[in-house]
């Protein structure tokens, strides 16, 4: 259980938050760039020392300047994974995983074999041996996650964990990661700018703008009652729940049926849905494997040079277009549509 | 960029390479081919390159042992007159070595400010020996090493340290384990200009150490010497030092020469 509230004051940034995890729960902390998201993970590391505040971590408080009370981050059992990775490029992946258990003590034998079995969870039994630098983005990642969890730290701190990957490979990353947080059962703290990675991988989401905490809750509820403009703009993605049918469809409440690209991770899913990758159309689109449905215009909302079509329908979704493509498609209140979205752009998850 | 070569250049360039090939080529000229192998043969061309050779390895030696600490602290530390320590380290680069020398006498010497209550406490005596030697060349090559490793240091990514913090590892664990590893390649750089320089050294050896054979004769005092007496012998051995610090400079050319 970490409890953490943290006055940080860097340059221009006043970060000023209050933050309780329980064990077992994943927490990401989601805002723009400079909202002040890594110096709180930073702070929380040791990295960074409080000006105001204090952090608990259980029982112990390891920062509190009003107490003078400081543990260095070397004695705090907190494992990070860092943005890119950070892997030591010199160390084999092998050793990489054994040194933190090194650095608390453990011979080199143990070490290994201690490393060895962590290896073996993540599926690197093949590259134990193998230098950073060969590593995919994927398996980079893992190593690093097997470094952080590999001396069994109360806390996991992750930092962007998947921005340093490729669009290709994120999806397949990020699913994973879901997977392999599920296994540790301490408190898990995300840092994100990316509302999709924050949707899928945490079970409450807490927003940071400018420093300061705007909106916490879990992601259906952050999504669907966005307490700001700023956040409705931030996450707005669209969440629809379903069960799978067969083994790329997923059945929503109404009845429709939309197909992925992937097969789905379990019985009850959650599907997410950028705004932008809705397409709309006045007339049934031409026979494709697209999922395409029909939809009342039930709301527009002209959102700086995007404008934000909410959908009346089988599937409740909000679309996001440009000016020119309402115009084109002369979009009022009650017009009649179709909507049609890629399986490649719906993502999936276990409820 | 061609057809943009600003054309005064080019012979001012011919004429930089002429400069530094002409003194070469003489030297090979003149070079007594036929008997080489019995010249570099000679006791006094083996004393004194196997003197240079373990007297800059010792030195080098010496130099990443106290020269890597030093240049952490002026890389990653914030002392109060830090720049003052910075150019007063760097202070030999620039320096006469002869003046090095002579001020190495006073510190070291029979009377020197700390030789002095050593030889009376312990007989020990640094120069004019093979130590007093290593004495000179660290003297006037650690900055090489400082320099080169304390831009090294400031170069490399210091969040490694944080994650290996995260880790749990010590500060002297984290020094050891990441930090110098992944300034291993300025190391290495740092080292061999060390070493060359050391190989080099002449004015603050002859002056600290002295000129004696098979002690404290080093490759460069004995070229110096045999210039008056044996051109011949001088040859030979400026021929192995050039042959020594080509096999320097070939590993160094990618990494550093390069650019």
């Amino acid at each position: 259980m970490l409890h953490a509230v943290l006055g940080v004051h860097l340059g221009d940034l006043h970060l000023d938050i209050d933050l309780r995890i329980d064990d077992g729960e994943v927490v990401a902390l989601l805002g723009p760039n400079g909202a002040g998201k890594t110096t709180a993970l930073r702070a929380i590391a040791g990295l960074h020392p409080l000006d105001h505040g204090r952090i608990t971590l259980d029982d112990t408080v390891v920062d509190d300047p009003g107490t003078g009370t400081f543990v260095p981050t070397a004695e705090r059992s907190m494992g990070m994974v860092f943005q890119d990775h950070l892997l030591f490029p010199r160390q084999s992946a092998l050793d990489n995983v054994a040194f933190g258990l090194r650095a608390r003590g453990a011979s080199k034998a143990a070490a290994r074999h201690a490393a060895r079995a962590w290896l073996d969870r993540f599926d690197l039994t093949d590259h134990a041996g193998a230098l950073p630098r060969t590593l995919s983005g994927g398996q980079s990642q893992r190593v690093a996650l097997a470094r952080a969890l590999a001396t069994e730290p109360r806390l996991l701190l992750l930092d962007e964990p998947l921005a340093a990957l490729d669009a290709s490979t994120r999806l397949r990353v990020r699913t994973e990661l879901r997977r392999h947080l599920a296994t540790f059962a301490g408190a898990r703290l995300l840092v994100t700018h990316d509302p999709l990675d924050a949707i899928v991988l945490a079970d409450r989401l807490v927003i940071l703008e400018a420093g300061r905490v705007t909106q916490t809750g879990t992601p259906a509820l952050v999504t669907s009652r966005p307490a700001s403009r700023y956040v409705a703009e931030l996450v707005g993605i669209n969440l629809l729940g379903g069960v799978a049918d067969g083994e790329r469809g997923v059945l929503l409440e109404s009845g429709t049926v939309l197909t992925v690209a992937d097969p789905l991770p379990g019985q009850e899913v959650s599907v997410a849905i950028r705004p932008r990758a809705i397409a709309l159309h006045r007339h049934q689109p031409d026979g494709s494997p697209r999922n395409a449905w029909r939809a009342t215009v039930a709301d527009l909302e002209a959102d700086r040079d995007r404008v934000r079509v909410t959908l009346a329908g089988p599937v409740p979704v909000t679309a996001e277009l440009t000016p020119a493509a309402v115009a084109e498609l002369d979009l009022a209140h009650g017009t009649p549509v179709w909507a049609s979205v890629k399986a490649v752009d719906l993502t999936t998850y276990e409820r | 960029m061609r057809g943009r070569t600003p054309w005064v250049v080019v012979p001012l360039a011919a004429v930089g390479v002429a400069y530094v090939a002409l003194p070469f080529a003489a030297l090979l000229q003149r070079a007594p081919w036929t008997s080489l192998l019995d010249e570099v043969r000679r006791p006094v061309v083996t004393d004194a390159l196997q003197l240079s050779v373990t007297t800059a390895l010792a030195a080098t030696a010496f130099s990443l042992v106290i020269g890597i600490p030093l240049a952490w602290v002026l890389a990653r530390t914030s002392i109060p007159g830090r720049s003052s320590v910075r150019a007063l380290v760097t202070l030999p680069m620039v320096l006469p070595p002869v003046v090095g020398g002579a001020a190495l006498l006073f510190a070291f010497g029979r009377r020197g400010l700390l030789g002095g209550p050593v030889y009376d406490t312990t007989g020990l005596l640094l120069p004019f020996s093979a130590w007093g030697v290593v004495a000179a060349n660290t003297f006037v090559a650690m900055p090489f090493l400082v320099l080169t490793v304390e831009s090294g240091l400031r170069a490399a990514d210091t969040r490694y340290e944080d994650a290996a913090a995260t880790l749990g590892a010590s500060r002297w664990t984290i020094f050891r384990r990441v930090t110098v590893p992944n300034a291993a390649p300025s190391i290495i750089t740092g080292a061999l200009l060390c070493w060359a320089r050391a190989l080099g050294e002449f004015g603050a050896t002859v002056t600290f150490a002295g000129n004696l054979q098979g002690r404290t004769q080093t490759m460069p005092l004995a070229v110096f010497l045999a210039l008056e007496s044996d051109r011949d012998a001088a040859i030979a051995l400026s021929l192995v030092l050039i042959a020594v610090s080509l096999a320097v400079l070939v590993p160094l050319r990618d990494r550093w020469l390069a650019g």
